[in-house]
C-alpha cells in the first residue's frame, strides 16, 4: 500500500499486451486448479534445513504446500520476489543474470519437491518471460513506443516526460510504456509482500530521479519481468474461467458424466454447465484412500447437480451407462500423458474399453515439458500407510521382534497414476481443446526449449 | 527473505492446515519442554561418545525428528534441556540452524543446560527455577518421533482445564497390542496396564512394571468404587507426548523426590491423590508417534520411518533439496543420487543407502540402513542393520542384525553376529567373530556400574573429550570366542582381535538381553514363551474384571495343551513363584501343589520333580550369571526349601526323580548348571533331599546308559566314590 495507484480494471489491461508483436503467444487467462494431491490430509511437513539458509525455507514453504494450483501460484510470487530483490549489477546481458538468480532460487525450489511439477513448470515459465522480455527490448525498439496505447499510468508519463538520450533508453521507454498494464497489475498485488512493496516503491523513486539511462534500462526490464510474473499469477488464479466457459460445448442434455476424487477444475467445470441450464448426471468415484469424491459429491449436490457415489472399484460396472468421463490432472506431460491421482489409470482403461470419451481438463500451469520417464515410480510419492490402515489395529502384524526381523506387512500408498497418453481422448486447457498428440506443441509456446533442464546452466 | 516466504506460505490459500494450530498458540505462545537427555543407560555404550538424541535413526538424527515435528505442530518456543553431552547437543542446534530461528512461523529454541540433573524430575525442576514457562507446554523427550496433529490434543486439554483447572496434564497415547509372546510391545517396552475412565478419559491407573509372571494387576478397591465405569488396557502404547500446565513444573519442585516422569510422577499423582490433580489421556487416532526407548524401538521405529508411517518424515522427502537427494525405488529401497552400486550387488527390500557410499561385487544388502560415505567391499552380507556413517566394511564380512557406528572397521571376513553394538571407531580384525549381543567400545565400560536406572548415561563430558587408551584390550565374562584380547599394550590389530573393550551386560542382564536388542528374538526363545502363550490369554481377556491375587486362575484353565506335565511343571513354577513372594506360607504351598497334582492326576514324583525344578529356578533367578554366585543361591535355595522337598522325596523313586529331573535341567532348559552339578549334588545329599541310596541307585541306572547321558555321572564320580567307601565303612562298622 506504499504507492496508492489508480488502478484500472483488470480487463482494460489485458487488450495492450495482446497487441504486443515480440509475444509470440497470447497469454491468455490461465487454469489452475488443485487436484492431484490431498487437500485434506496434513501438509507436508519438512524441512530441509541442510542446505542455505533462505532457500531451505522456500523449500520447505513448497513442501508445506498442497495441490499444484496453490504450489504455482506461490511459486510464481516467490520467484516474482525473487526477481524484485536482484540487484541489477551494471553488466552487459542483464537479463542472463536475472534469469541465472531465478535458476539458482528455482532449483532448489524443485529439488525441494520433485514431485510436484508445477514448480518446475512455473519456472521455466517465468525463465521464458525472462527471455521474451529481453527479445522485445531489442526487437520492439522504438517501434514499440508508437504502440503505446494507454498513458494513464504515472510512470509512464514519467517516462515519457524524461529526455531520452539512447536508443537503448527508448527501447526501455518502449517496453516500459508496453508493460504498463502489467505493472499496474503488480501494484495490486502489493499488500500482499512486502519486499515486492518495498523493491518496487524504490524502483519507483530511482525512476523519478532517473539517474542515468542505463540503470534505467535494467529497471525496465526488471519492471517488466516482475509485471509479467504478475500477469502469470492472475493467469493461474484465474485458470478455472476459460476451462468451464467451454462445459456447455461438452456437456450435453442429459448426459451421465464420471469422474474420479475431487478436482476443483472438474467442480468448476460442471458448476459452469450447470448454470448454463444444463441438466446432467454425475458419477462420482469416491477416490480412495482420500476419498476426496465424498466432498466433490457433497458440493455437486449442493448445487443441485444429480449425484451417485460408486467405490472406486464399481467403475467397470457403470461405465457402460457413461456418456464422458471428465477428470483433473495432477501434471499433464509433453507426450501428452497425464499425472493423475491414483485410480485414474483404471478408469482410463474402463473408458476406453467402453469407447467412452475421455477428458482431461487442466489449467495450462500443468503442462510439463517434460517427458515421463518411469513415471510409476519417479513421478509419485508414498504416503503414510495410516491411509489405508489403522496402525493399532495392524500393530501386531508389525512385530519386527517375533517376525525374524524382516517386515511381513507392506503397505504401499502412492499419490499418483500415469494415464499414458492413448487413453486421453481430449485435453481442456485454458486454450481450448487439444488431442494429446498436439501437447507438445501447446508446450512449445509455453517454454522456451532451452530451459527444459533447469539444473543444467547453472552448473556449466 | 525466509521470514516472508514462511509467513506467506502461510497465508496461501492451501496451506490451511499448517496454520490450524496457530489460533490455538496465539494467546500465549504455546511452550514446548524438550529433553534432550533419556536419564537412562539403555544406549550404552554408545552414548558415552554422543547422546542419544544426536544418534542418527535412518540419517537424520532424533533430535532433529522431535524439532520438526513441534515445529509443523505450531510450537513457538521450544527449550532444549541438554545435560550429558551438553555441548554437543547445543554445538548442533547451532550448526542445523535450529538455534537461531526467531520470528513469526518459526519456532525459537533455546538451549537449557545443567550438568548435575540426573533425572527428568530434575531437569524439570530446572526448568521451573529458570521461570522460562508461562503457560501450559509440551513435555516430550528428544528420541521422540510423531508426525501427529497436536491440535485435538491440544483442543481438548484447554477445554478441560477451562472446566476443571486440576486436569494438569494430557498424556498421549496410542494403541498398539503387545506381543502375546513375550508381553512386550512393538517398542520392546513392558506392556502398560492402564485404567482409563471410558467417559472423562481420566487415567486411574498406570503401571508400566507389570510383571508378567504374574497373570494378575493390583487394583485399588477405591479406584472400583469410586468410578462407576473403567476400561483397563494393556493394548495402549505410552507415545511420552505429555500436555501439561504449569502446575506440572511445581509439582515436581515440591515433590522433590520426584524423579522418572511416569514411575514417580504420574503414579504419585493417581496413587497419593496430590491436591485432587488429575491425569488425562488422548489416544491418538491417526498419525504416528514413538519414543525410541532401547535398541529394540530403535530397530523398530527406523523400520517404521523406511515404511513411510511417519510420513512426511521419511528419507525421500528429508533429503529432497540437498545434492544428495535420496530417491525411494520399488519396494521401499532408499536409494541417494550418488550411490556407486556394483551390478551384482542386491539391494533387499526396505533398506536405506545414503550418499557417498560404495558398495562393491556381490553383497547384499537386506533390511538395512547404510550410512554416507560407506565402503563396503565384495562378498558382504549385511541383514537387518543398522550402519551409520563412514563405515568400512572389507570383503567377505558378515553382520546381521547389529548397530555399527560411525568410523568402525570391519577387516576382511569378520562376522558380526545379531545383537552387537559396535560403537564410534571399534576396530574388528580379520577374520573375527564377534559374539551376539556384544557391545564394543573404544571406552572401558565404567567399573562402578550402578544399576540404578536413573543415572544419567554419561558420568561426566570428560570421559568423552580424553582419548582412551585403546591399547589394551579386555574382555570380561564369557566373551571367548574372541581371540587374542592382547593384554600387551599394542597396536597391532591388523591380524586378529578386537580394537575397543567388550562390555559385560549390565544391569539387564543376560538373561534379558535378547528382548531389548536390534535382533529378532531367536527362534528357541519363541518357542519356550510358546507355551506360556495359551494360559495368558486365558487371564487377558478377563482382564476388564481385575483378580485379587487368588489360588484358583490355575484350576479353570482348559487343559487343551497335548502335555499335562509340563503344564503342571509350569503350575507349580508359579505358586512357587508366588509363596517366593510371601504370598502363600509352607503348609498352604504344600496343599496347593497336592491340589494341582490331584487335578493333574499325576503321581508324587512328578510333583518332586516339578517342585525341585521351581526351587532350582528361582536359585537361578536370583543369581544372575555368574557361577560363583549361582552355586551360592542354590545353597541358600535349597537350605530354605529342603523341608518342602523332603515332603516329596518320601521313597527312593522320588528321590531317584529329582536327580533325573536335575540332569535333565542341566542338558536342556537350564544349562547354566551343567557346570556345578558335581557342586550341588553333595549338596542335596547333605540337605537329605536324596538320600545315598538313591544316588547309588542313579549311578547304577546309568552305568549302562549311552556315552552321552554319563556326562554327569562322571563328573560326580567323585562323590560318587566317596559315598561307596562310606558306605562300605558303615557297613564295616555294623560287622
Amino acid at each position: 500500500m506504499l504507492v496508492p495507484l489508480p488502478l484500472p480494471p483488470r480487463k482494460t489491461l489485458t487488450p495492450p499486451r495482446l497487441l504486443l508483436a515480440a509475444d509470440p503467444h497470447p497469454k491468455s487467462e490461465p487454469p489452475p486448479h488443485l487436484l492431484g494431491s490431498p487437500l485434506r490430509a496434513p501438509p507436508c511437513r519438512t524441512c530441509s534445513r541442510s542446505s542455505a539458509t533462505s532457500s531451505s525455507s522456500l523449500s520447505a514453504v513448497v513442501r508445506k504446500v498442497e495441490g499444484s494450483h496453490a504450489v504455482a501460484r506461490q511459486t510464481a510470487e516467490l520467484l516474482r520476489s525473487v526477481v524484485s530483490q536482484h540487484r541489477m549489477g551494471s553488466s552487459a546481458n542483464q537479463a542472463a543474470a536475472l534469469a541465472d538468480a531465478v535458476r539458482a532460487v528455482g532449483e532448489q525450489l524443485i529439488a525441494a519437491n520433485p514431485i510436484e511439477l508445477a514448480v518446475g513448470n512455473i519456472v521455466r515459465r517465468v525463465l521464458h518471460i525472462i527471455k521474451e522480455e529481453d527479445i522485445s527490448a531489442t526487437a520492439v525498439g522504438i517501434e514499440g513506443l508508437s504502440v503505446t496505447v494507454d498513458s494513464d499510468d504515472e510512470y509512464d508519463s514519467e517516462h515519457d516526460d524524461r529526455p531520452s538520450l539512447s536508443a537503448a533508453v527508448l527501447a526501455a521507454h518502449a517496453r516500459n510504456a508496453l508493460r504498463a498494464p502489467s505493472l499496474q497489475t503488480l501494484l495490486e498485488d502489493i499488500p500482499v509482500s512486502p519486499a515486492i512493496s518495498r523493491t518496487a516503491s524504490s524502483t519507483g523513486d530511482s525512476d523519478g530521479k532517473s539517474k542515468s539511462g542505463d540503470k534505467s534500462s535494467t529497471r525496465k526490464l526488471k519492471h517488466d519481468v516482475i509485471a509479467a510474473i504478475g500477469d502469470l499469477i492472475d493467469e493461474i488464479d484465474s485458470c478455472y474461467e476459460p476451462i468451464s466457459e467451454q462445459a456447455v460445448e461438452l456437456i450435453h442434455q442429459n448426459e451421465v458424466i464420471l469422474t474420479l476424487g475431487r478436482s476443483r477444475t472438474v467442480k468448476e467445470f460442471l458448476y459452469a454447465a450447470k448454470e448454463k441450464k444444463r441438466s446432467f448426471r454425475v458419477f462420482v468415484a469416491e477416490g480412495a484412500p482420500r476419498y476426496q469424491g465424498h466432498v466433490l459429491a457433497k458440493e455437486l449436490v449442493e448445487k443441485g447437480v444429480q449425484t451417485t457415489v460408486i467405490t472406486d472399484s464399481a467403475v467397470f460396472a457403470m461405465i457402460s451407462r457413461v456418456n464422458m468421463v471428465i477428470v483433473g490432472a495432477h501434471a499433464v506431460m509433453a507426450n501428452g500423458g497425464v499425472i493423475a491421482p491414483v485410480g485414474m489409470n483404471m478408469v482410463a482403461l474402463a473408458a476406453q474399453r467402453h469407447a467412452v470419451p475421455f477428458v482431461v481438463v487442466a489449467g495450462s500451469h500443468k503442462l510439463c515439458p517434460l517427458y515421463p520417464h518411469n513415471p510409476e515410480v519417479l513421478l509419485n510419492e508414498l504416503k503414510s500407510p495410516s491411509d489405508l490402515l489403522d496402525f493399532g489395529d495392524f500393530s501386531d502384524c508389525m512385530h519386527f521382534s517375533t517376525q525374524d526381523g524382516s517386515p511381513l506387512l507392506n503397505v504401499v500408498n502412492p499419490t499418483f497414476d500415469y494415464v499414458p497418453p492413448k487413453l486421453v481422448s481430449l485435453f481442456i486447457t485454458d486454450t481450448g481443446g487439444h488431442s494429446p498428440s498436439y501437447m507438445y506443441r501447446l508446450i512449445a509456446e509455453y517454454y522456451s526449449a532451452d530451459d527444459l533442464v533447469v539444473r543444467r546452466k547453472s552448473t556449466a | 527473505m525466509s521470514k516472508k516466504s514462511r509467513s506467506r506460505g502461510g497465508g496461501g490459500a492451501g496451506a490451511a492446515a499448517g496454520d490450524d494450530h496457530e489460533d490455538l498458540a496465539r494467546p500465549p505462545p504455546l511452550q514446548a519442554v524438550l529433553l534432550a537427555d533419556s536419564f537412562t543407560l539403555k544406549f550404552r555404550p554408545i552414548t558415552l561418545e554422543r547422546p542419544k538424541v544426536l544418534l542418527p535413526l535412518v540419517h537424520m538424527p532424533m533430535i532433529e525428528y522431535t524439532l520438526t515435528w513441534l515445529e509443523s505442530a505450531g510450537v513457538d518456543e521450544a527449550f532444549v534441556f541438554c545435560c550429558a553431552h551438553s555441548h554437543q547437543v547445543k554445538e548442533y542446534l547451532e550448526k542445523s540452524g535450529w538455534a537461531e530461528k526467531a520470528g513469526a512461523g518459526s519456532m525459537a529454541v533455546t538451549a537449557v543446560e545443567s550438568h548435575d540433573a540426573i533425572s527428568a524430575g530434575d531437569a524439570l525442576r530446572v526448568i521451573y527455577e529458570r521461570g522460562v514457562i508461562h503457560g501450559d507446554f509440551i513435555l516430550i523427550s528428544g528420541d521422540t518421533i510423531s508426525n501427529m496433529s497436536l491440535k485435538d490434543a491440544l483442543q481438548e486439554h484447554m477445554d478441560r482445564k477451562k472446566k476443571d483447572p486440576l486436569a494438569v496434564m494430557t498424556m498421549i497415547i496410542k494403541h498398539s497390542k503387545p506381543s502375546i509372546l513375550t508381553h512386550q510391545t512393538r517398542l520392546g517396552n513392558d506392556e502398560i496396564v492402564m485404567a482409563i475412565d471410558p467417559e472423562t478419559k481420566e487415567l486411574l491407573y498406570y503401571e508400566d512394571r507389570a510383571d508378567n509372571s504374574h497373570l494378575y494387576v493390583t487394583i485399588d478397591k477405591d479406584i472400583l468404587t469410586n468410578n462407576p465405569s473403567l476400561q483397563l488396557h494393556n493394548d495402549m502404547e505410552d507415545c511420552y507426548i505429555d500436555i501439561c500446565s504449569p502446575e506440572v513444573l511445581s509439582l515436581f519442585t515440591d515433590n522433590f523426590d520426584y524423579q522418572h516422569l511416569r514411575r514417580h510422577f504420574v503414579k504419585g499423582l493417581l496413587v497419593d491423590d496430590i491436591m485432587g490433580y488429575k491425569i488425562y489421556t488422548h489416544e491418538l487416532r491417526s498419525g504416528y508417534a514413538a519414543r525410541i526407548d532401547n535398541f529394540r524401538s530403535y530397530d523398530t521405529v527406523s523400520k517404521d520411518v523406511i515404511q513411510r508411517w511417519t510420513y512426511p518424515m521419511v528419507p525421500d522427502v528429508i533429503s529432497s533439496g540437498d545434492c544428495s537427494e535420496s530417491r525411494l525405488h520399488r519396494q521401499g529401497i532408499y536409494k541417494a543420487s550418488d550411490v556407486t552400486l556394483s551390478h551384482s550387488a542386491q539391494i533387499g527390500a526396505n533398506s536405506v543407502v545414503g550418499s557417498g557410499t560404495r558398495i562393491g561385487d556381490h553383497c547384499k544388502v537386506l533390511n538395512s540402513v547404510i550410512g554416507e560415505g560407506c565402503k563396503i567391499g565384495k562378498n558382504v552380507l549385511i541383514n537387518g542393520s543398522y550402519i551409520w556413517d563412514n563405515v568400512i566394511i572389507e570383503d567377505g564380512c558378515k553382520v546381521s542384525n547389529s548397530l555399527v557406528c560411525g568410523g568402525v572397521h570391519l577387516k576382511a571376513g569378520a562376522i558380526v553376529e545379531p545383537g552387537c553394538v559396535l560403537s564410534f571407531n571399534v576396530e574388528v580384525g580379520k577374520n573375527v567373530g564377534v559374539p551376539a549381543h556384544s557391545k564394543v567400545s573404544l571406552l572401558p565400560q565404567p567399573s562402578n556400574e550402578d544399576s540404578d536406572e536413573e543415572l544419567e548415561y554419561a558420568d561426566t563430558n570428560s570421559g568423552v573429550t580424553e582419548s582412551p587408551p585403546f591399547s589394551s584390550m579386555r574382555s570380561n565374562g564369557d566373551q571367548a570366542t574372541v581371540p587374542s584380547e592382547d593384554e600387551s599394550g599394542t597396536f597391532e590389530i591388523g591380524t586378529c582381535g578386537v580394537v575397543g573393550y567388550i562390555w559385560t551386560s549390565g544391569d539387564t542382564g543376560i538373561l534379558e538381553e535378547w528382548r531389548q536388542s536390534i535382533a529378532p528374538i531367536p527362534k528357541e526363545k519363541l518357542e519356550e514363551l510358546q507355551h506360556a502363550v495359551s494360559e495368558d490369554d486365558g487371564s487377558e481377556d478377563e482382564s476388564n474384571n481385575p483378580t485379587q491375587p487368588d489360588k484358583d486362575d490355575s484350576s479353570d484353565i482348559a487343559v487343551e495343551d497335548d502335555d499335562p506335565f509340563s503344564k503342571f511343571e509350569k503350575e507349580v513354577e508359579e505358586t512357587f513363584q508366588r509363596a517366593l513372594g510371601g504370598g502363600v506360607n509352607r503348609d498352604n504351598l504344600i496343599l496347593e501343589i497336592n491340589g494341582l497334582r490331584l487335578a493333574y492326576s499325576l503321581q508324587h514324583a512328578d510333583c518332586a520333580g516339578a517342585v525341585f525344578y521351581s526351587v532350582m529356578k528361582s536359585a537361578l533367578v536370583a543369581a544372575q550369571s555368574t557361577n560363583d554366585t549361582l552355586l551360592k543361591t542354590t545353597a541358600e535355595a535349597l537350605g530354605k526349601w529342603k523341608d518342602l522337598l523332603r515332603n516329596y522325596t518320601k521313597t527312593v523313586d522320588e528321590e531317584m526323580e529329582i536327580l533325573l529331573k536335575f540332569e535333565e535341567m542341566c542338558q536342556e532348559t537350564t544349562k547354566e548348571f551343567s557346570p556345578l552339578f558335581s557342586k550341588i549334588l553333595p549338596f542335596l545329599y547333605d540337605t537329605e533331599v536324596v538320600s545315598e541310596d538313591a544316588i547309588m541307585r542313579w549311578a547304577e541306572e546309568k552305568e549302562h546308559a549311552d556315552e552321552s547321558d554319563k556326562v554327569f555321572v562322571k563328573q560326580s564320580e567323585a562323590f560318587i566314590q566317596w559315598l561307596k567307601e562310606a558306605e562300605e565303612e558303615d557297613d564295616e562298622e555294623e560287622e
